[in-house]
């Protein structure tokens, strides 16, 4: 039989469930004696992977303050989509934060997470926000600054494949807006998608894997522009990838929420870390690690840090996740998405080559 | 006998009911819809992609399997005990590193100047890398057994080295030739890691079976996943069986008999 690889969000379970298992013990051993006042105990974060990194920077910040100081974690990462289905399976977690509403949406339904999570009137449950950009290689050789310069002849555009890939969704989305922003219609904003995923030379499973796929050619400069979140593009940068980030003047605004869950056995050092998350001090962490602060004084501090497109949009302006997610993206045999038929329609020009 | 039991049980617990949960799983919408999922443009032309990558990898570490493990256990030069082991590293890598290695190795940025980044090349070099092992170590241990003396004679009696290997090692070698390809042949059906990195996934151009339902679970078309990986086992099973009718064929009958 075909050998079938386990879907990541199974390794995560169990790793989970090891992890969980360990600490408690651990737990058990150190907890001590008498009542506090302060949340202790430990706290299980569920979250995608792109923020793995800044997580570690971000526990030992709020590990400093006095709320979090007795607070300790076990962390599982992985892609956003399985993330969600995995807690919406039985992963216990108690804080949750995805890359887009969908996948904490799921968990609403599922009674794991209350309906209020997004009504907070400053943030409404997002606790970073990114923007869709433009990787180029270091000192951007051809130049590429607008949608436009994406489909010239020629050039190699990497995207990662919308149909495994959260990121890809918010690429494909963004190409899609910033056509209507620029004043297009709908069918030539779907058209503009057409000739984009044309000029799409890899559609890797994951923006992790694409970005490495992206970086493989460093030094021949074969490989054009990357579609990809500016606080992924940071962190590359940070980690010494020769790259560079253009900010195109339409994009669009990525949203990624976080939620406490409503089965957490430990609500006071879960909600205690979120609102270190969303507090002024825990929006800096976020921003230094490259993603857009959502609370407005923060956002404030940072705007050179991070330039305000012209015209930018959100989800919500195309429809909202849903909505989009059916018209665009389903794979169902009866009524494809139009990116699906897109792909179809490509496929058949391309299939004999 | 708690041996048998014990046997069933766990071949049960690890095979079988995971079987029956994606066949039932791909039924959920009935026959007709399975058919629908299935011939999708973009489902059949990835698994039509597999089959024939797959093939053509099966194929080809036939016979360069079998010329490695030739060299192993004939040609005793002082090399092999380095490369003995390295035939198996295939199956210690991950196969998403082994896809970035043959990725740097083998894409835009290569240091021999061979660029088969993206295309169905790169499917076939990553399939042919993650499956060499079965070739070689399937062959191998026959090799080892099988005495020299008729090789010796035949060559004593005047025939060619060809002659001696196509009439009388070949033969012996065939049936283990036919288990190494159709261990190869299933796992290169399954294959994702290595082939998610470097074939670049591109729908009806070089996205195989395992990279399309990845994306269909990603997408909550389970049961689209489901069929598809349905029509997988189903290939799977045929070509299997196609291998195992030509093993039992050439199977070497006992010429005291």
């Amino acid at each position: 039989m075909p050998a079938q690889r386990p879907r990541p969000a199974h390794g995560w379970r169990l790793r989970g469930i090891v992890l969980c298992a360990a600490s408690t013990l651990g737990l058990l051993a150190a907890l001590p004696v008498g009542a506090q006042s302060e949340p202790s105990g430990q706290v299980a974060l569920v979250a995608y992977s792109t923020p793995a990194p800044a997580y570690g920077a971000l526990i030992r910040a709020f590990n400093k303050t006095s709320a979090g100081k007795n607070v300790s974690f076990t962390q599982s990462y992985g892609a956003s989509g399985s993330q969600s289905k995995a807690v919406a399976a039985g992963l216990s977690a108690d804080v949750v934060n995805f890359s887009l509403a969908t996948d904490m949406e799921r968990l609403v339904q599922k009674n794991l997470v209350a309906s209020s999570w997004n009504t907070s009137p400053t943030t409404h449950g997002m606790v970073t926000d990114s923007v869709v950009v433009f990787v180029v290689p270091k000192g951007n050789p051809k130049h590429i600054s607008t949608w436009a310069d994406l489909v010239k002849p020629g050039i190699r555009v990497f995207t990662p494949n919308p149909f495994s890939s959260g990121s890809a969704r918010w690429n494909i989305m963004a190409a899609y807006g910033a056509e209507l922003k620029l004043g297009k219609t709908s069918t030539q904003a779907a058209a503009y998608v057409k000739s984009l995923l044309k000029a799409t030379v890899s559609q890797g499973s994951s923006a992790a894997a694409e970005l490495l796929t992206f970086l493989q050619d460093e030094g021949s400069n074969k490989n054009d522009v990357f579609l990809d979140y500016e606080d992924d593009a940071i962190q590359a940068i940070r980690g010494g990838a020769s790259i560079s980030y253009v900010v195109p003047k339409q994009t669009l605004l990525i949203e990624n929420p976080i939620a406490v869950t409503s089965d957490t056995k430990n609500p006071s050092a879960a909600k205690a870390f979120v609102n270190y998350l969303f507090s002024a001090a825990g929006q800096v962490e976020w921003a230094k690690l490259g993603y857009r602060p959502t609370l407005p004084s923060v956002a404030a501090q940072y705007r050179t840090k991070f330039p305000h497109p012209a015209q930018l949009f959100t989800i919500e302006s195309l429809g909202g996740w849903d909505a989009v997610a059916t018209q665009f993206f389903s794979t169902s045999s009866s009524s494809p998405g139009i990116v699906t038929q897109i792909e179809q329609s490509l496929g058949q020009s391309t299939a004999s080559s | 006998m708690p041996g048998p039991s014990l046997a069933a049980i766990y071949l049960s617990l690890l095979v079988l009911v995971p079987l029956a949960a994606v066949l039932s799983q791909a039924f959920t919408g009935g026959v007709h819809q399975l058919f629908a999922e299935i011939t999708q443009k973009e489902t059949f032309a990835a698994l039509r992609l597999s089959l024939i990558c797959s093939l053509i990898v099966v194929m080809t570490n036939a016979v360069l399997g079998t010329a490695i493990a030739w060299l192993l256990v004939r040609d005793r030069f002082a090399l092999n005990r380095v490369i003995g082991p390295l035939v198996d590293l295939p199956f210690a890598l991950p196969t998403v590193i082994a896809g970035v290695t043959l990725l740097s190795l083998y894409g835009p940025g290569s240091p021999f100047g061979v660029n088969l980044a993206f295309t169905r090349y790169a499917l076939v070099v990553a399939l042919a890398f993650v499956t060499l092992p079965f070739a070689v170590r399937s062959v191998q241990p026959v090799l080892e057994a099988l005495d020299p003396e008729s090789e010796e004679a035949a060559a004593s009696l005047g025939a060619s080295p060809w002659t001696t290997f196509r009439r009388v090692t070949l033969p012996s070698l065939l049936p283990a030739i036919f288990t190494g390809a159709g261990l190869g042949f299933a796992r290169a059906l399954g294959e994702y890691g290595s082939v998610s990195i470097i074939s670049g996934n591109l729908p009806f151009k070089t996205e195989i079976a395992p990279v399309n339902i990845y994306g269909l679970i990603e997408s909550d078309n389970n049961a689209g996943a489901a069929a598809e990986s349905l029509a997988l086992f189903a290939l799977a099973i045929v070509v299997l069986g196609v291998f195992s009718i030509l093993k039992r064929h050439f199977i070497p009958r006992d010429p005291t008999a």
